[in-house]
Parts: structure tokens; C-alpha cells; sequence
């Protein structure tokens, strides 16, 4: 395991914010670290970088005790922790010049993170002056300027624009597919995290509701089919006597489990085939608020 | 030890575009422009003078106008300058994430303050001797160059520095401690005030205050001037190690640790 913690518990005063934390990220995972704001993400994530004094329990990253190989550990791992940390008065790319400087790391290597974020254009800009996406690639830029082997994002997405987010998710998915790196991100965006992690852990109110393959995650997720037909309890009726499990049928839509894509297609010609009119076929993902709920009720 | 150079470099390229920076190198030269300008447009008063009573009347004006209120004044904004760079930029977070001792890193933010200080207080001399020697050469009857003066100069400054350590480690204790302007800057500005009463009222306490150190350090070169066997007027040895600049040290000493032992405990929230 690249990070392993054991009843990992901190607590702000009287509130504990993570109770007893049992995390276990594979090496080459993307492990999406899933919760809603306030749930202790970001606490667990300054827990895991030693920003926070462990009050209960351990942590080890690579193996290593992190209080007894703090250096050693911190010198593997790339972060960006809440919004970017930048100098607004130096440029993007003095911002990497010092980062670089205090990392040993050569110059050009400077200019290659620009490219691969896209600021080459902007990197002479002064950082204040940066939109809350630039900020946040250069965020990245600057985790990743050590060349990490595990690399930790706390909602790394944050205030960038779709194409943005999806360059994030391709570039991650490449640094473990291509680079063999693990990355530790957090998210509190369901959909976000399964578009891209292998695994998954759910934390909510501290503690840590699921942890597992994204396999797992879906089958406990289980998405849904919402269809808008013509008569939905007619179309309903039909598609139980053709044995699909109908979960839930009103006025406009019915409700069914959904199993997979093809099975979609066959329901859409089946219900066409017997004369309903389809105005939308859905797969509806579970938001996090409805899984928690699933996931606490299930437990 | 590598951590510690390499946190150094990072503070003055961090710095290096910041008035906190800057400020230490400014005012010595605009203070001494505009002190040198006037004692040279004003020559006249001065060419009776002996020349190293001319000396201590050229360097008393800027080091009276430093040692009083200038210099705590600088130190408070050099202090506040180099932490805010992190409170500002919400950096701490990511300075202490990186494979650095956190030891190294707040020593050089210390070290790095100590040097801008120092830096000021040598173009303070610099230019005083400077000055004064271009004084004497485009106006001969400003006798500055024939004593000199700048041994006794430098023992000056070195004694002010000294006594500044004291306010140095509280005001930098304070600004990492705080992250608004106003808490550190408020607290530096009443406490130099409170100094300057205490020494001008003649306060007996007035030496454990480290606010009152470099005007104490100040009074305590104003000692009569005798002449030597020859019949020269001569300045009297400077003494260094009084009882205000050791009292400055113990507290800079004391407050620097007590400041480290923060870092290492404190959580980076």
C-alpha cells in the first residue's frame, strides 16, 4: 500500500472532524476520496502531509512510518491542498523558479509544466492576475514539478471549466496509466470521481462510510433508468411481463434498475415496438447525498 | 544545512519585488540624500568646525533620526513583510509540505530578516562616510577628511544592530503568529512609543524594555569628549556589550526559540 493509516483520529477542539480513518490506497490507483464539504477531506489530507499533528493513530506512505520519515516521504509526494498556494506578485513562472529552487529541480523543467498545464502563454503574467482555473493548473503545475510518485489533489477541479476538468482527468489518468504514479484526490462530486478513480473512499461526518474498487462502488451505487413515455403504468405492466424490475412507476416515468447499455436499447424498442411513444430514456446516477443515504441505510 | 540555503535563496527571490526588500535599501538613501543636501547647502554653519566634531554632527542627525524612531519602525515592517509573503499567499501550507525541515525553513525567514537589518544599517554607513568625504571634495572648508571616522562609525551601527535583535524577534514572532497587518504593526508601533517615553522619562526599567535598546544604545555613545595628551579632541572607545544590547540578545535569544518551538507543534490549519 502507498498510504496506509490505522484508527487515524483527529479532532478541532471538542468536534472530531476524522474518527478512527482506516485508509488503504493502492499503488498506480487513482483514489478518489469522496465527501461532501466538511466531511474531513481536507483534514485527512493535511493528516497524510504532516500538516496536522496526528493526535490518534499512525499513518505510513510508502511503507515508512510518515513521523519517523517525514523528509524522506514529503520528497515523494506532490500536493495541492484547498485553493492553489501562489505569490501573487510573481508570475506563474517565478512561482515555479522558486518552487523548483526549493526542490533542486532543473529549470527547463519549469517550462515543460507550463506546457503541460497550458500557461506557457500567461507564464510571465503575474499570478494575482490569474482566473481561478489558471491558478488551479498552475496548482498542478506545481505539485507535479518534483516529479512525484504519489501525487495528493484536494479538489483539484475546482473553479475550472469543463474542458479543464476533463484535461485534469486526462492528465491524471495518463500520470498513473503511462507513469506509474498513484494519486490520492479528493472530490465531492460522485460522477467526477468515477469517471476517472480505480478506487474509491467514501468519508462523511469523519468517518470513512465505504472503501473499495470502483467495481465495488458500482455495485453498490447501482444507477437507475428514468423513462418519460406516452401511459407510463401500461408501459410499466410491459415491461414487467417482459421481466424487467420496475422499481417505481408515476404519471410521467418509470422507474428501472439499470443493468447495462444494451439493456437500454432493448427496452427503448421494445416499448416502441408496442406502440409507446419515448420522450427520454435516462440513466440517473445516484448523487452523493442519495448514496450516503443508500450506504447508511444499507449499513 | 542544504535546506537551510536553499530556504534562504527561496526568501530572497520571493522577496526581491516586495517593499520589504526594498525599504531597507531606500531609506538609507533618501534619508541620507536629503540629510547630506541639506548640511551641504547649509556649509557655512559648519566650516569653523573641527573635523571630527563636523563627523559627529553629520552622522548624529541621521543616527539620532534611525535610532529613535526609524529603525523599530523598519524592523516591525521588514518582520511583518517577510510572513505575510505566506499569510498572504496562504503558503505555509505548502512551504512546510515540501521536503524541508521545518527548523530550515524558519531559520532562514529569521536569518533573512537579520540580513535585511544588517544591509540597512551598512548603507547607513556607507553613505554617511560616503557623503562625507563628497562633501569635502567639492566644498574643501567641510573638513570631513581630516579624521577619520568611520571605525568609530561602524562600531556605532554594529552597537545599534545589536540593540535591535530584541525587537526583531518579538515583531517576527508576532507576524508569524498573526496573519493581519494590524495586530503586529499596532503592537510595534505602540511598544516603540512606550520606548521612546521610557528612555526620554528616564524610566530605571527602561533597559529590560527591548523597544527602548536602540535609543538606549544611542544615549549611551553621548559620552564627553576629551582630548588626548596632544591636546586632540578624541572619541571616546565604544563600548558594545552594555547592559541594554545584552538584555537585547537574551530576549531575541529567548523569543527566536520559543518562536521555533512553535513551528515544530503548531498545526498548519
Amino acid at each position: 500500500m502507498v498510504i496506509s493509516t490505522q484508527n487515524l483520529t483527529f479532532n478541532f477542539d471538542k468536534q472530531t472532524v476524522v474518527k478512527s480513518l482506516n485508509l488503504q490506497v493502492p499503488e498506480g490507483a487513482i483514489y478518489g476520496f469522496l465527501g461532501p464539504n466538511g466531511a474531513g477531506k481536507t483534514t485527512t489530507i493535511k493528516l497524510l502531509l504532516n500538516l496536522l499533528a496526528i493526535q490518534e493513530g499512525s499513518i505510513s506512505v510508502f511503507g515508512k512510518d510518515l513521523l519517523s520519515n517525514r523528509i524522506e516521504i514529503l520528497a515523494q509526494i506532490g500536493s495541492l491542498i484547498e485553493q492553489p498556494a501562489i505569490y501573487a506578485h510573481m508570475t506563474g513562472r517565478e512561482n515555479l523558479i522558486n518552487r523548483a529552487m526549493l526542490l533542486q529541480v532543473r529549470r527547463s523543467k519549469v517550462d515543460e509544466m507550463l506546457e503541460l498545464v497550458h500557461l506557457t502563454g500567461a507564464a510571465n503574467k503575474k499570478a494575482g492576475q490569474y482566473s481561478l482555473g489558471m491558478k488551479q493548473r498552475l496548482g498542478i503545475a506545481l505539485a507535479l514539478l518534483s516529479d512525484p510518485k504519489l501525487l495528493m489533489l484536494d479538489e483539484p477541479t475546482n473553479g475550472l471549466d469543463p474542458n479543464g476538468i476533463i484535461e485534469i482527468r486526462e492528465l491524471l489518468v495518463k500520470l498513473v496509466q503511462e507513469h506509474g504514479k498513484t494519486v490520492f484526490v479528493s472530490s465531492h462530486l460522485l460522477a467526477e470521481v468515477q469517471k476517472m478513480a480505480t478506487h474509491v473512499g467514501i468519508i462523511n461526518k469523519g468517518e470513512l462510510l465505504f472503501q473499495g474498487s470502483i467495481k465495488e462502488l458500482d455495485t453498490i451505487s447501482k444507477p437507475t433508468i428514468q423513462i418519460e413515455v406516452t401511459d407510463s403504468v401500461d408501459a410499466a405492466n410491459l415491461l414487467k411481463t417482459n421481466k424487467y424490475m420496475v422499481n417505481d412507476v408515476d404519471d410521467h416515468f418509470i422507474y428501472l434498475q439499470y443493468t447495462n447499455k444494451e439493456d437500454m436499447g432493448d427496452i427503448n424498442a421494445l416499448l416502441v415496438k408496442n406502440g409507446h411513444t419515448v420522450f427520454s430514456l435516462v440513466k440517473h446516477q445516484k448523487d452523493l447525498e442519495e448514496f450516503f443515504l443508500s450506504i447508511t441505510q444499507n449499513a | 544545512m542544504k535546506g537551510f540555503i536553499l530556504s534562504l535563496r527561496s526568501e530572497y527571490y520571493k522577496s526581491r519585488k516586495t517593499g520589504g526588500f526594498w525599504s531597507p535599501i531606500i531609506l538609507p538613501i533618501i534619508l541620507c540624500a536629503l540629510i547630506g543636501y541639506n548640511f551641504y547647502v547649509e556649509a557655512a554653519r559648519w566650516k569653523e568646525m573641527p573635523s571630527m566634531l563636523l563627523w559627529m554632527r553629520f552622522s548624529g542627525i541621521i543616527l539620532g533620526i534611525m535610532g529613535t524612531l526609524l529603525l523599530p519602525i523598519l524592523i516591525v515592517f521588514i518582520s511583518y513583510s517577510i510572513n505575510s509573503v505566506e499569510h498572504k499567499a496562504d503558503t505555509w501550507k505548502s512551504i512546510f509540505s515540501l521536503p524541508i525541515p521545518k527548523a530550515s525553513i524558519y531559520l532562514a525567514k529569521i536569518v533573512y530578516a537579520i540580513l535585511l537589518i544588517l544591509l540597512c544599517l551598512l548603507l547607513f554607513c556607507i553613505f554617511t562616510i560616503g557623503l562625507g568625504n563628497l562633501m569635502s571634495h567639492f566644498k574643501p572648508e567641510l573638513r570631513f577628511t581630516d579624521y577619520s571616522f568611520s571605525s568609530y562609525l561602524i562600531s556605532v551601527y554594529f552597537k545599534l544592530f545589536l540593540s535591535s535583535m530584541g525587537i526583531l524577534s518579538i515583531q517576527f514572532l508576532l507576524s508569524l503568529l498573526f496573519r493581519d497587518f494590524l495586530k503586529p504593526m499596532g503592537i510595534g508601533f505602540a511598544a516603540t512609543i512606550t520606548g521612546v517615553i521610557a528612555v526620554t522619562q528616564q524610566w530605571s526599567w527602561n533597559y529590560l524594555f527591548p523597544y527602548s535598546h536602540p535609543l538606549l544604545a544611542m544615549q549611551s555613545l553621548a559620552g564627553p569628549h576629551k582630548p588626548n595628551i596632544l591636546g586632540i579632541m578624541i572619541l571616546p572607545e565604544v563600548q558594545i556589550f552594555t547592559r541594554e544590547v545584552w538584555v537585547s540578545l537574551i530576549i531575541a535569544a529567548v523569543v527566536f526559540t520559543a518562536g521555533f518551538v512553535i513551528v515544530q507543534k503548531r498545526s498548519v490549519k
